[in-house]
């Protein structure tokens, strides 16, 4: 106004002034950028919130790298002249660049910067500013991150912004996702009733729990309520059908747990009719494996971290293997046809193992990484599915498939069904019965190494590991029939489904519970497991 | 010459053979039991315990002693199981002669060693946050009671800074801690203005691993577009599953932070914490916490046990809080005698870890502050608040109608761990 006011006075100072115009905006923008920056270590977690939305209104080009440092924890204040810089890993260590003026200030030393905290709400708030601000980054995934978070923040500030993103934007997923944050940030405005039913109807196609989530605060609106609660009750409906189908994913996925457990307890009980107390211990052997073989690979060779898995598992069946046989040959044979004796014998043996692991690797649990391809999740309609879980899905059928092979087709395999089944007769063939006995717990033990590699990815590594499944392994030998790997595999999927149906009705401690008394309720009525051996096999 | 000679001698020698016996009776080391699992599933938790008292004492030795004697640790194993602690804890008052016990976790393992405290009448310096609800004459809880850990967490998020938590899941194990703190927290939170369909409880055993139904559920309660929060009372091992598959099922601390009451930096030692970034934990000491004090402690600690890896916890703070009350009290009263110890300490203050002092009180409880931390990548925390100034350690919870006309004071007159106001005596509800 004031300039307008000159105007008329003195032509000079107008051109002047014209000029002025012209930068001043811009150098305020700057100068008020500038200072924000430089405030933002100061105050509480409140002024900081603060900051980041002036920030974030500035329109700075430099906001965005700023604001994205701020949340991953790479904004810096230097501690002897209070400059704020981005630090960036490099091969010696941290470099330090100026956060306003982009100047490298060449390495930094640690503990000569502090860090600018945040917290989780100061972290929501940036995910946001940033999705805003990079709404129109040339990268499409980067677009995508950016509706996505624009989208859980259903701030109506933003609506500007999605109308010029989605005049743009020509990729069809990315387009949808800005339609789905314009429709959360508009149910929050004073739109027009219309705008409001078209944003339920885009928030209802997409009917998953984000949309529930952003639709249930308004359906006791007065205008578009009864929109909003005939959406939430077909979101619900299509979530109940999904909920099931889920739960028998839960179900596949705890009973390949359960089969990846009990595999190797199904030939050294079912097969050999050793009760070994100590199968939970070499599943922890084997999951010992392969923390050791992950330290060996990061202090060595860190490119190889993702192939991890697939050298422990050889070496963990080697492992666990060579233990088995040791315990076998040691104590286990000379107690064939003596159960009781071999149960506590075979538990003296976790004991002990337990206690060296403990003394070894020390009480404490240890960290087993998950390999890239094991982390995360992808969906299936309304359903989560974890890669890991998948993974130990695929591997467990894969070992059952690989095991039922040797058992049937090898030479080594028709050598124990014969010595199982018929020993004398067997020793009579010319079999060294002693051996086959010591291969055959051998590799019952290695399967247990091989379970205890898979386990290791979705449990505890500590001492403790083996205690936790020993009883589930019995369980389901048990339930599933001494003797026969059908029943293992029949016994663990059927029991982890059943469990992960139970679950959601009754609750994890009810579940478990229900769970044992119907094995005991079905052992009375089958004594010999769902599925028995018949024949002479049978008598022995 | 000679006789005086002799005479000279024999003087000398009957006072080098008498001094042994006057000194000893001096210099006796005092015995300090230690009654912390180192086998079992708890020795996890335990073993730490155990090398940081003895690190303790070990100083203190080299210091000077307490009242001119060495003392001497006594390490007993009672293997996480609880009848043998019972039986330990009886093994170190009566045959081991000690004057004092530092030792148990878990709550179970106190309730059973109890009635040896009180029949032997021993001092039991407990380390762990517990449920509460309890207050003896011969145990120091210097641990976190629940109005010192879960009540200021629950406020912090129910604050603008912690987020505006609306809707809560209360999540624990199945045992009396976490049944007792969360019997407490629902009528805390009911007490705020929260709705009983804004509270879901959840339990589940110990040690359970698959935790896809609980996540999946937890995401489904938390999409009703109210800002959720998980109050974690999950103990031990269980945890390195339940937030290995909040991870997966991609639910971020800042959807859905949760606040655990038994995470630690020990229990995060042996966890990728990269996705656990901004999930919180409510103590009353972080290592992180940047003091002169707790510099020096984590100093001292490194040393003695050669690691540098090697991480501090709250426990281990309260143990040097415990400790050292123990030993000011021993110089107050100027004897180990348990009578005069008891007596002693209450009003006992101490230097704790973070920059301030904690006192025992009448109820066995003492003052502490109370911390509330982020998880960092490092699996360290960082503190996000904190309360401004000491809260005094409540036995008897003020949220759970029986026990809140119940209050606790050991000196006389009263002399009572469970004084019912309403009915005027002693003796509970």
């Amino acid at each position: 106004m004031k300039i307008v006011l000159c105007l008329p006075f003195r032509p000079y100072l107008a051109a002047l002034l014209m000029a002025l115009l012209v930068v001043l905006p811009a150098a305020g923008r700057t100068a008020g950028f500038e200072e924000l920056v430089e405030r933002l270590p100061h105050g509480s977690y409140a002024d900081r919130a603060k900051v980041i939305d002036a920030i974030s209104r500035t329109g700075d080009p430099r906001a965005a790298e700023v604001l994205n440092a701020l949340l991953e924890g790479r904004l810096h204040a230097r501690k002897d002249d209070g400059r704020i810089v981005i630090l960036v890993d490099s091969a010696g260590g941290a470099t330090a660049i100026d956060a306003l003026s982009g100047e490298n200030l060449g390495g930094v030393l640690a503990g000569s910067t502090e860090k600018i905290k945040t917290n989780n709400r100061l972290r929501g708030m940036l995910r946001t500013a940033i999705g805003a601000l990079s709404l129109m980054s040339p990268d499409r995934e980067t677009r995508l991150m950016a509706a996505q978070s624009v989208f859980a923040s259903g701030d109506p500030a933003n609506i500007e912004a999605l109308d010029a993103a989605l005049a743009a934007e020509s990729d069809r997923q990315v387009a949808t996702a800005l339609a789905e944050a314009r429709a959360v940030a508009i149910l929050d405005t004073d739109a027009p009733v219309e705008e409001k039913r078209a944003a339920v109807a885009i928030l209802r196609a997409r009917g998953d729990a984000a949309a529930q989530a952003a639709l249930a605060p308004h359906a006791s609106d007065p205008a578009i309520g009864n929109e909003v609660r005939e959406a939430l009750s077909r979101i619900e409906q299509a979530q109940r059908v999904w909920a099931i189908a889920q739960n028998v994913w839960y179900g596949l996925s705890l009973g390949s747990v359960l089969m990846l457990a009990a595999i190797g307890l199904a030939i050294t009980f079912g097969v050999m009719g050793v009760i070994n107390m100590a199968h939970g211990e070499l599943v922890m052997l084997g999951a010992y494996t392969t923390f050791a073989v992950q330290e060996a690979i990061r202090g060595a060779a860190p490119w190889l971290f993702d192939w991890s898995l697939l050298i422990a598992a050889p070496l963990a069946v080697l492992v666990a293997g060579s233990v088995g046989i040791a315990i076998e040959r040691g104590i286990v044979r000379h107690l064939y046809g003596r159960p009781l004796e071999t149960l506590l014998a075979t538990w003296g043996v976790s004991l002990i193992l337990q206690q060296a692991v403990r003394t070894i690797f020390g009480p404490n649990n240890r960290e087993v990484g998950n390999p890239s391809w094991m982390s995360g999740a992808f969906e299936i309609g309304q359903m989560t599915v974890t890669w890991s879980r998948l993974w130990i899905l695929i591997f467990a059928l894969a070992v059952f498939f690989a095991l039922l092979l040797v058992l049937r087709r090898s030479f080594f395999g028709l050598q124990m069904r014969a010595v199982t089944q018929n020993r004398p007769m067997a020793a009579e063939m010319g079999i060294d019965t002693g051996r086959i006995d010591a291969l055959t717990f051998g590799l019952g033990a290695g399967i247990a190494g091989l379970a205890g590699v898979a386990l290791s990815q979705i449990d505890n590594v500590s001492p403790n590991l083996g205690q936790s499944y020993i009883v589930d392994s019995f369980m389901v030998v048990v339930f599933g029939g001494a003797g026969n790997l059908w029943g293992a595999f029949a016994g663990a999927f059927g029991l982890g489904i059943t469990n992960k149906l139970l679950e959601p009705w009754t609750g994890a401690v009810l579940g478990k519970i229900l769970m044992l008394v119907f094995i005991i309720l079905f052992i009375q009525k089958r004594p010999r497991g769902l599925f028995a051996l018949r024949g002479r096999a049978a008598e022995a | 010459m000679k006789r005086r000679q002799f005479l000279k001698g024999s003087v000398a020698a009957s006072a080098f053979l008498a001094a042994p016996a006057l000194v000893r009776a001096q210099t006796a080391p005092i015995k300090v039991g230690i009654l912390h699992s180192l086998s079992g599933t708890m020795a996890i938790s335990e073993t730490t315990l155990k090398d940081v008292m003895l690190m303790l004492i070990e100083q203190q030795n080299r210091a000077g002693g307490l009242l001119g004697r060495p003392l001497e640790a006594v390490v007993v194993d009672p293997a996480s199981d609880w009848p043998l602690f019972a039986e330990k804890a009886r093994e170190l008052i009566e045959k081991d002669q000690v004057a004092a016990v530092f030792g148990c976790w878990t709550s179970v393992s106190r309730k059973s060693v109890l009635p040896v405290f009180k029949e032997l009448n021993n001092l039991l310096f407990y380390p762990v946050q517990y449920e509460g609800e309890e207050s003896e004459r011969n145990v120091f809880y210097t641990g976190a009671a629940p109005n010192q850990q879960a009540i200021p967490a629950v406020d912090y998020l129910m604050s603008e800074d912690g987020g505006g938590v609306e809707r809560w899941v209360l999540a624990g194990t199945d045992y009396v801690y976490p049944r007792t703190t969360n019997k407490i927290l629902e009528a805390y939170l009911k007490s705020r203005g929260v709705a009983p369909e804004d509270i879901m409880i959840n339990y589940t055993p110990f040690g359970h691993s698959d935790w896809q139904t609980i996540v999946s559920d937890i995401k489904a309660f938390g999409s009703a577009g109210k800002k959720t929060a998980v109050v974690s009372t999950i103990n031990g091992d269980a945890n390195v599953p339940f937030y290995k598959e909040l991870a997966n099922q991609g639910i971020s601390a800042e959807d859905i932070p949760v606040v655990a009451f038994s995470v630690g930096e020990e229990e995060l030692a042996g966890l990728d914490t990269a996705p656990l970034v901004g999930h919180l934990a409510a103590w009353n000491y972080f290592m992180s916490v940047d003091t002169p004090e707790n510099a020096d402690f984590i100093a001292k600690w490194h040393a003695f046990i050669g690691d540098e890896s090697r991480v501090t916890n709250d426990p281990m703070e309260a143990h040097y809080i415990g400790f050292n009350m123990w030993v000011k009290a021993v110089e107050k009263a100027g004897t180990t005698d348990p009578d005069a110890v008891i007596d002693a300490i209450v009003g006992v203050s101490v230097p704790n870890l973070t920059g301030g002092f904690s006192t025992m009180m009448p109820n066995r409880h003492i003052t502490k502050p109370v911390l509330v931390g982020e998880i960092q990548e490092n699996g360290q925390f960082s503190v996000v608040w904190e309360t401004p100034g000491l809260v005094v350690g409540d036995a008897w919870s003020d949220y759970l109608p029986d026990s809140a006309k119940l209050i606790s004071d050991w000196r006389a007159p009263m002399s009572c761990g469970n004084f019912n106001v309403e009915l005027g005596r002693c003796g509970g509800a």
